[in-house]
């Protein structure tokens, strides 16, 4: 279980919200951390604090398949996204970088910015002393966020290396 | 039980007898696309495993369309990173030739094939009947180490087409308007289908255009069956199907929709969700900074004819800049021998080479602060073509065009 302050975004979050085409060059994806989300609210990149979680509604992370939208997430410290639903592409490249996706049908219309959320992964996210269920993300991907991607999985299993 | 197209397509790359929407299956890609928006990430993974090998060179394409040419010292290192490896490793390689997408279909899809693309728009080779899902660099990266990946079969939407679309409305118009129907997620996971007595109508152009934005609705693909236009157009281009597969009879849709084209409307698609679709009169009178013809929706030859027929003698109105971009050499060479491209000069746009250009909000042609765009590239979301506080509106050629030459949202 983990404790994490919750940050609130809506429906269609697009990858260009998450980070900007004019930003996907950068050299790192530390540089491009300032600029995470700027489209919508540019104070949300300097104010979140790992360990921190997203709490959205439908089809987060639709649009282009740019994977310097998870990594970004990702490397801001973002802990987990709880969102209704996500759009396909974002899911599996969240998987792939290790960014825990959950996704939760009633917490984004209950719950308010700033409130604390306790998270038991493949559990429950108990937020305001009210449980709200979740489910576990199948075995094979379990198997990728817990070493940290699909790279590091696949020199774990693949004998790749 | 029956299977839909994209059981069948998913099966046969499962080397398997039957596979059922849920089934999540280890598939053999056929083909690998990637372009200059994520391959020298993805080549930089490669060189980080120990001992890293391509399963298969010959199934992979790199593309360096999206911001060629080079428009800044990073970008030129990114391409020159993507140039050497593909040489290196005798990867087939293209270079300022046109949109990846355009670049596929026209040289390389073939109906019957699963091909993951490194770029969401790769559902758009469904108008050759092949099984294109976009993927990211890591998942690319997988495919080409090992040759393989894994897909969760999809449940399909199936589009039953009838009739005909009427005169100045778009195969842009037809799919805004079923992006608007079922929503920006309304095919979230799943496959869409169109089959139909409506079908034969539509030309390659139109059926890659429809396909194209079928993400837009979050559809992991889109499927068209295929018939003697697709098969006409694969002789054409040299090229014989993989395997031609239609769905049984008795296979099982999330849901069936008839839709009639000849009821279909010109659309716009406002700022800044492809789903918030109206009739063009109902923006009629939006001033423009910006009119962009061109993309892997609508930069093919059929397009540039509709562009030029409407502004042929005309001129484009004072204060807008219109950007006329072929989707690839071989549309350019054509437009050129037509004509077209002096018909688009004269009016006083501004034809550039074959590339993304700002329908992805890089390269060329990006938008300022409050400037608002009609484009018929594949999205309007906020900032997508230039500054965050600006506005882009989709619509079909005709209508861009149309709009350009009057410096405001029109029908044309």
């Amino acid at each position: 279980m983990f404790e994490a302050k919750i940050w609130k975004l809506g429906d269609d979050i697009d990858t260009d919200i998450i980070l900007p085409t004019e930003y996907l060059a950068m050299k790192s994806v530390e540089d491009m951390k300032p600029y995470a989300f700027s489209p919508l609210r540019d104070d949300l990149a300097k104010n979140i604090k790992p360990g921190d979680i997203i709490v959205a509604g439908y089809n987060f992370g639709c649009g282009s398949s740019r994977e310097q939208a998870p990594e970004v997430v990702k490397a801001l410290g973002v802990s987990c996204i709880v969102a209704k639903s996500y759009a396909r592409i974002f899911f599996r490249n969240a998987i792939n970088n290790g960014l825990l996706l959950i996704e939760q049908p009633d917490l984004f219309d209950e719950v308010a910015e700033g409130d604390i959320a306790k998270v038991t992964p493949g559990q429950e996210i108990v937020v305001n002393n009210k449980s709200y269920p979740i489910a576990s993300l199948p075995e094979n991907l379990m198997d990728i966020l817990n070493a940290g991607g699909l790279v590091k999985a696949m020199r774990h299993k693949n004998g790749l290396e | 039980m029956g299977m839909t197209m994209a059981e069948k397509i998913i099966a046969a790359a499962a080397g398997v007898a039957e596979t059922k929407a849920g089934d999540i299956e280890t598939v053999t890609l056929d083909r690998l696309m990637s372009n200059d928006g994520t391959t020298h990430l993805t080549i930089d993974m490669y060189n980080n495993l120990k001992n890293p090998h391509i399963a298969q060179v010959d199934k992979l394409v790199w593309i360096i369309d999206h911001n060629i040419p080079a428009d800044s010292p990073k970008t030129a290192a990114s391409h020159k990173k993507m140039r050497d490896f593909a040489k290196a490793h005798g990867i087939r390689f293209y270079e300022g030739e046109g949109v990846c997408h355009q670049i596929m279909v026209e040289n390389h899809v073939r109906p019957g094939e699963l091909i993951f693309g490194a770029d969401s728009h790769t559902c758009a080779y469904g108008a050759l009947g092949a099984f294109g899902t976009g993927v990211g660099c890591t998942d690319y990266l997988y495919a080409m180490v090992t040759g393989t990946s894994w897909l969760l079969v999809p449940e399909t939407i199936r589009f039953n087409l009838h009739g005909k679309l009427n005169k100045g409305v778009y195969a842009r118009d037809l799919i805004l308007t079923i992006i608007g129907r079922i929503s920006a997620n309304g095919a979230n996971y799943k496959a869409m289908e169109f089959v139909g007595d409506g079908l034969k109508a539509l030309s390659i152009a139109d059926r890659i255009a429809i396909c194209n934005l079928c993400v837009e609705a979050g559809a992991k693909t889109a499927l068209m069956e295929v018939d003697d236009v697709a098969l006409d157009y694969l002789k054409e281009h040299g090229r014989q199907p993989k395997a031609i597969y239609k769905s049984d009879e008795d296979a099982v849709f999330a849901e069936e929709y008839d839709i009639d084209l000849s009821e279909i409307q010109p659309i716009v698609a406002k700022p800044h969700f492809v789903d918030n679709v109206v009739p063009v009169k109902e923006c009629k009178g939006v001033k423009i900074d910006e009119a962009f013809l061109g993309s892997c929706n609508n930069g093919r030859i059929e397009d540039l004819r509709v562009g030029a027929e409407i502004i042929k003698g005309k001129h484009v109105a004072e204060g807008v800049r219109f950007l006329v971009v072929p989707a690839s050499r071989a549309v350019y060479n054509q437009a050129l021998k037509e004509g077209l491209l002096d018909i688009f000069m004269e009016a006083g746009a501004m034809v550039m080479n074959p590339n993304c250009s700002v329908c992805w909000g890089a390269c060329q042609g990006v938008i300022g602060e409050g400037e608002t765009l009609i484009s018929t590239g594949t999205r309007n979301f906020k900032g997508r073509a230039g500054h965050k506080d600006s506005f882009v509106y989709l619509a079909s050629a005709a209508t861009v065009t149309v709009s350009a030459v009057a410096g405001y949202i029109t029908e044309a």
